[in-house]
């Protein structure tokens, strides 16, 4: 760490600094500078895809707080879109990184999706964005195993590259069969980078718009790896090609996977759907009142005030549904957003963290 | 930290509905409304809140960051000049200036909640603290939850004299309220401190209400914060500037003075100018959404000025719009002033406003008349009504319409 960092970091300045932070002010003079927080800049853009949603890989440089991640990591990734933060995961493509190393992100513009269509279609060159430090468990063991089966779909193929990319740099002499479907060969993500493999690795691309009976079954899987219950194993894609690889494995320790983190939670009219409280790990039917009285009825005690709207004693984070403000009837579906749970009644199945 | 107040002891009101509960008036004022009206007033003002919520975007999110860049300058601009002697009273007055900014249009807004919707952990009402003794999570309470949900009831509001001060008639007179005007003046200049006192209620204990066990959960957020914020403006900056310490210590002191002078004269003129309505427990029993608004509407007045008048002040001289929509960031107060002015036209009800000069005089003329005991002929007529017993009684209507001046007609 250089003398201006650790100068940065230290508790003098903390205490000059005091209440905001030195990060609050590092910022304004230039987002990259941050010491704490994590930001990234946009330093390259490439088009991977000929067909169906754009996908773009971003190269970035993260900022000097970033302390690097292991393969198969994701990380949060913040921008702004009306003024407001929007915040989603994403793997990181590139292999396993270090403080001061750039980082890939390859993202599909899902229509659905604000963050992952600003990041292909608005991000330029420069642009700095918001990002967390690696998480997530989705990594290889150490020491590695002698032979290893990636399977991904889609643009689930993120992390198992990133797998792929750190066991090539590190000279690994396995076994590594790659399996990955998508659309056809013009959804197909690398498609340059998979047919330059080194041959100890056996890519299978598989495009069920090809006509082959290309989906996954236990059957294809036989036929690629015969001993794949044996062979340790990651997973990433949509939840249905997921499941299916787990029917395959049934509870085999030796399957790593990782879904998207896709809502598969539909906005309902009236008061169906179920309330889950992720912290209690608790759930309720929806009765039409309001979260903080749901939670309520289940035994829970979260802090309120006012309750009617005005105090924000109770924001609470809701990682997953819709909830309608009963004073105003605005509905709002964005994940992981705070929500003042006094006056939110959720519309269909809602998660929040409680 | 317990988020529950506890329901003092309400007074069984002597009227029932229908009978001699007619002539009615919610506060002391003379304005009345029927319930319907009331929930017609509640049902517009909503409409105004749900536009701008609609319409929040870019623009508000540049708004505030332009504001917090130009505070981070002016502390900047002000630590930087304590190095220049003679530049010593332009340091302070930019340090004053980006404590202003810092604790009014910034702290004080951000900390409603205005910006939450921006995402932006800097901004966001939850993780932020700002440049004065007290914690930002204590202050939440007192103010955000307590002031603004019992916005001007005696014996629910403690922002009503801070526990201190004899700010309403119907506060009972006693010898000790003969220094009104010299707590006043304490508090004024102490305000940082007097906040960070606010939630011990040191008056309650006092009293025997409160033991100072029961204030055992606010012990280290209070020192914690006061540690830090003195060790920065009363330590290390000033010895930072080395042979000028003395110099340094005295500027940031004289800059945490004018911020305490500036920010209790601004909040004493939000809910104190005569004309300003309180309210009774029993009156806001029940209260609904419309009934709520009307409070917060009588409860406080505003303060005319210019773009940058409001600006340093954060927008508390909106006071009205602030304590009708607390969570709309307070730029957009000035925008709406007038639509709610013109409502409150359409209603009969008082828009409180005038100078800085009308309600600071009016505000300092309370302080000195209320430090007496009251005379007979000053004593108001206590009409006390329940609001619920006007929420039930559709008669009210008929007799409302008779009421005279200051009334409706339906």
């Amino acid at each position: 760490m250089s003398l201006t960092q650790s100068l940065l970091r230290s508790p003098v300045v903390a205490a000059l600094t005091a209440p905001h932070g030195v990060d609050r002010y590092l910022e304004l003079a230039n987002p990259m500078w941050v010491v704490h927080d994590v930001k990234a800049q946009v330093v390259a853009i490439t088009r991977e895809t000929r067909a169906g949603e754009p996908v773009a890989t971003l190269t970035l440089k993260p900022s000097r707080g970033w302390k690097g991640h292991e393969s198969g990591q994701y990380v949060q990734v913040g921008v702004e879109v009306d003024g407001a933060r929007r915040t989603r995961c994403f793997s990181v493509s590139s292999p396993e990184s270090g403080p001061g190393d750039l980082i890939t992100l390859t993202v599909r513009a899902n229509p659905e999706g604000q963050v992952s269509k600003h990041l292909v279609r608005e991000a330029r060159v420069g642009d700095v964005i918001n990002l967390s430090q690696a998480e997530g468990d989705f990594t290889l063991p150490n020491p590695l195993p002698s032979q290893v089966l990636l399977i991904s779909g889609g643009s689930g193929i993120t992390p198992v590259m990133s797998h792929l990319r750190t066991l090539l740099r590190r000279g690994y002499g396995g076994r590594i069969t790659f399996v990955h479907y998508a659309q056809s060969p013009d959804h197909q993500i690398y498609a340059e980078e998979l047919a330059e493999l080194p041959p100890h690795v056996k890519v299978h691309l598989l495009h069920p718009d090809s006509g082959t009976d290309a989906f996954y079954s236990t059957e294809e899987l036989a036929r690629i790896l015969p001993e794949h219950a044996e062979v340790d194993t990651w997973a990433c894609g949509p939840a249905g090609l997921i499941e299916k690889v787990q029917e395959t494995y049934d509870e085999n320790p030796r399957l790593r996977v990782e879904y998207f983190k896709t809502s598969s939670l539909q906005p309902l009219e009236g008061v169906e759907g179920r309330t889950r409280f992720a912290d209690a790990d608790l759930e309720s039917e929806n009765t039409g009142v309001t979260l903080l009285e749901q939670a309520e009825a289940l035994g829970l005690t979260p802090e309120y005030g006012c309750r009617m709207g005005i105090c924000f004693s109770c924001v609470s984070r809701k990682s997953e549904g819709t909830v309608r403000n009963v004073r105003t009837g605005e509905e709002s579906s964005q994940p992981d957003e705070d929500v003042r749970i006094c006056v939110s009644a959720p519309v269909g199945d809602c998660v929040v963290d409680l | 930290m317990t988020t529950t107040v506890e329901n003092p002891d309400t007074t069984t009101p002597t009227t029932e509905a229908g009978t001699e509960a007619d002539v009615r008036t919610i506060g002391h004022g003379p304005y009345r409304l029927s319930p319907e009206q009331l929930e017609e007033f509640g049902r517009e003002l909503d409409e105004i809140r749900q536009r701008v919520v609609a319409d929040l975007g870019q623009a508000d999110a540049d708004y505030i960051r332009g504001i917090v860049k130009a505070q981070r300058a002016f502390e900047g601009a002000g630590r930087a000049l304590f190095y220049l002697p003679p530049a010593w009273p332009l340091a302070v007055g930019a340090l004053s200036v980006s404590k202003i900014l810092d604790n009014m249009e910034i702290g004080h807004n951000v900390m409603h909640g205005q910006y939450d919707w921006m995402g932006d952990p800097g901004l966001n009402s939850r993780m932020y603290e700002w440049d004065t003794v007290c914690p930002s999570e204590q202050w939440k309470y007192s103010h955000n939850y307590i002031h603004h949900t019992y916005t001007n009831i005696l014996g629910k509001d403690r922002d009503i004299g801070y526990g201190i001060l004899r700010m309403d008639e119907d506060q009972a007179w006693k010898p000790y309220y003969l220094g009104n005007p010299v707590y006043a003046f304490l508090l004024m200049t102490f305000f940082q401190w007097g906040v960070l006192l606010h939630d011990l209620e040191v008056e309650n204990i006092v009293a025997g209400k409160r033991s100072w066990k029961d204030t055992k959960h606010l012990h280290r957020g209070m020192i914690r914060k006061v540690r830090s914020q003195t060790l920065k403006d009363y330590l290390l900056f000033p010895a930072l500037t080395g042979p000028l310490f003395p110099l340094t210590l005295a500027g940031n002191a004289t800059a945490n003075l004018i911020r305490n002078i500036w920010t209790f004269n601004i909040i004493f003129c939000g809910h104190f100018p005569a004309g300003v309505e309180s309210f009774s427990i029993d009156e806001t029993e029940e209260e609904t959404q419309g009934g709520w608004y009307y409070r917060q509407l009588l409860g406080s007045a505003n303060i005319t000025g210019s773009k940058l008048f409001h600006v340093l002040t954060g927008n508390l001289s909106h006071q009205i719009e602030h304590h009708l929509f607390p969570d709309i960031p307070a730029r957009r107060y000035p925008e709406i002033a007038p639509e709610v002015q013109a409502l409150c036209e359409k209603y009969g009800l008082d828009y409180n406003t005038g100078s800085l000069r009308q309600q600071l005089g009016s505000v300092a003329a309370k302080i000195f008349r209320l430090a007496l005991p009251p005379r007979e002929s000053r004593q108001k007529l206590a009409s006390v009504t329940p609001l619920r017993f006007l929420n039930r009684s559709a008669a009210t209507t008929d007799r409302t319409a008779d009421a005279g001046a200051g009334s409706v007609a339906v």
